[in-house]
């Protein structure tokens, strides 16, 4: 069976956009990464496209051209972006097709998500209440695990502060301001312990990803980045998700942990051989708690790996080289799929100033949202 | 005096949470979901903080039904030993005072204190706290 390899990367960039919407970045994400391919709209033999809350993305043939091309959407919260390049992926590798896109697109409209409780299984009276609240879960996760492996404040602050040092880098970022240490942590408190510096927005844009079989990328001439691991996993028994009224006892794994351990087995390699991640962080405490779920360190071992910089550019594994959610937002049908352009970035040596030294040779992603969905890739060169 | 919603309180006084019990696994949940496969079970009215927030917003309109003034409250998840965990309201006792393996028990609030009607919904307070 043939790897799929990524031939091409296009992004809108993210951020605030008036006066375009989501469905035209994600169309302006396809040109982008189709003219980096050196392959055209008549030559792309399927899509797998992802969108919340920004239209139907197959409806994206009207502005790219009518050529008939399979086309199937993908809503999979969260992990749309994953579960579209997890499904590009496996067409490829059935050795159906050679030559295809992934591609995924948002617009949300300012401030949180405004969830209501019926979507997600829940009465009423959860919403009614106050409960329908993203940002109560995220802080009562990272108190608890603050309060079990000795995680303190300044580790959520420092975190931070390297979101958007690294955002500053990019081009595609939304956030580029430096913010300090002590601006961070002095600064007022959404859902405590977390200030309004620590969680990431809901925010715009569009990522597209081209895909080819190892043979159609020889025969284009384009380098080999591989795409060794495409998971996406949902929650396991004893988890603790988004919008829960209550809790089991007994914990168990995560949805995170479950797709890193799919996509490592898929990959034949471990957490040791990664040498760039991009972690979901909804929140400072998210990208903490997931450098453990995925494997890359101990509970309570973010501590040190902090205080030392091991996750900085030039750190022993470079976590969120393009400031992640939290300097880029959320939109949440491309925020996957923005962690692999950034990978692609990385391992082609691209990065410029923000640039992992080497360049790396593997590439990690990880995303996670409600109601307990994860995907996870691994790139190769 | 209404509760918010029925079928989340006993008929006691003082009144427990029900809870919900899974036929095949046992596993006990909250609220009981109502679909085949559960029995409502009452659940025990103490237990221990096992974490919490301060929600420093006021949520939006809808879902949340609240007051339009806004003060922060205290969400916390409580252990109920050999139960579940369940999501609630802290009540009686201040934000900076709260830690996790505080003891609790389970009382009612009014989601609006100054509605003429108050609709009640489920929160612990300190154990030997006054109401």
């Amino acid at each position: 069976m043939s790897d799929a390899c990524i031939i091409g990367i296009g992004i809108h960039p993210f951020g605030r956009t008036d006066g375009m919407s989501g469905m035209d970045q994600g169309a302006f994400a396809v040109r982008k990464a189709m003219d980096d391919a050196g392959v055209a709209w008549p030559d792309i033999q399927f899509a797998y496209g992802g969108s919340m809350d920004a239209g139907n993305p197959d409806t994206m043939v009207e502005r790219l051209g009518l050529t008939g091309v399979q086309f199937i959407n993908v809503n999979n919260g969260c992990a749309t972006g994953g579960s579209a390049l997890f499904s590009g992926q496996m067409a490829i590798k059935s050795g159906k097709f050679d030559l295809g896109l992934a591609v995924g697109f948002d617009k949300h409209a300012r401030g949180a998500f405004n969830e209501l409780p019926a979507d997600w299984g829940l009465p009423d009276w959860y919403g009614e209440a106050g409960y329908m609240i993203t940002t109560q879960f995220f802080a009562t996760k990272i108190t608890r695990y603050m309060h079990d492996h000795g995680i303190s404040r300044e580790s959520l602050g420092r975190v931070a502060a390297k979101a958007f040092r690294n955002g500053a880098r990019a081009a595609h970022s939304w956030r580029k301001q430096e913010v300090s240490l002590s601006d961070i942590l002095a600064a007022p408190m959404v859902s405590d312990p977390f200030t309004k510096f620590m969680f990431c927005s809901p925010g715009e844009g569009g990522v597209a990803l081209v895909l080819a079989s190892e043979k159609k990328a020889r025969e284009l001439g384009k380098p080999l980045i591989r795409l060794k691991a495409a998971a996406m996993r949902t929650r396991p028994k004893g988890s603790f998700e988004v919008f829960a009224p209550s809790i089991d006892i007994e914990r168990g794994r995560s949805a995170t942990s479950l797709a890193s351990v799919e996509a490592f087995r898929v990959a034949g390699i471990g957490p040791d051989d990664i040498d760039v991640a991009q972690l979901q962080d909804t929140e400072t405490g998210a990208e903490i708690m997931h450098m453990a779920e995925n494997g890359f360190c101990a509970d309570g071992e973010q501590e040190a790996w902090l205080a030392e910089g091991w996750t900085e550019i030039d750190g022993r594994l470079p976590v969120n080289t393009d400031g992640g959610c939290i300097a880029c937002g959320e939109p949440v049908g491309a925020s996957g799929l923005r962690q692999v352009y950034e990978n692609v970035i990385q391992l082609r040596g691209h990065g410029e100033g923000r640039q992992v030294p080497g360049p790396p040779k593997t590439g990690y992603t990880h995303v996670y949202g409600a109601p307990g969905v994860s995907a996870v890739t691994i790139l190769e060169r | 005096m209404q509760p918010i919603a029925q079928g989340l309180f006993t008929n006691e006084t003082p009144p427990r949470l029900i809870g919900g019990r899974d036929r095949a696994t046992g596993r006990i949940v909250f609220p009981c979901p109502p679909r085949e496969g559960f029995d409502q079970q009452p659940l025990g009215r103490t237990g221990t903080v096992w974490s919490f927030t301060i929600q420093r917003y006021r949520p939006k309109s809808p879902p949340y039904c609240g007051p339009d003034a806004f003060r922060p409250w205290t969400v916390a998840y409580v252990e109920l030993p050999g139960e579940t965990i369940v999501e609630a309201r802290l009540t009686g006792v201040k934000p900076e005072d709260v830690r996790i393996g505080m003891e609790v028990e389970l009382t009612q609030i009014p989601l609006d204190e100054d509605a003429a009607e108050h609709v009640m919904i489920h929160a612990f307070r300190p154990v030997g706290s006054v109401p």
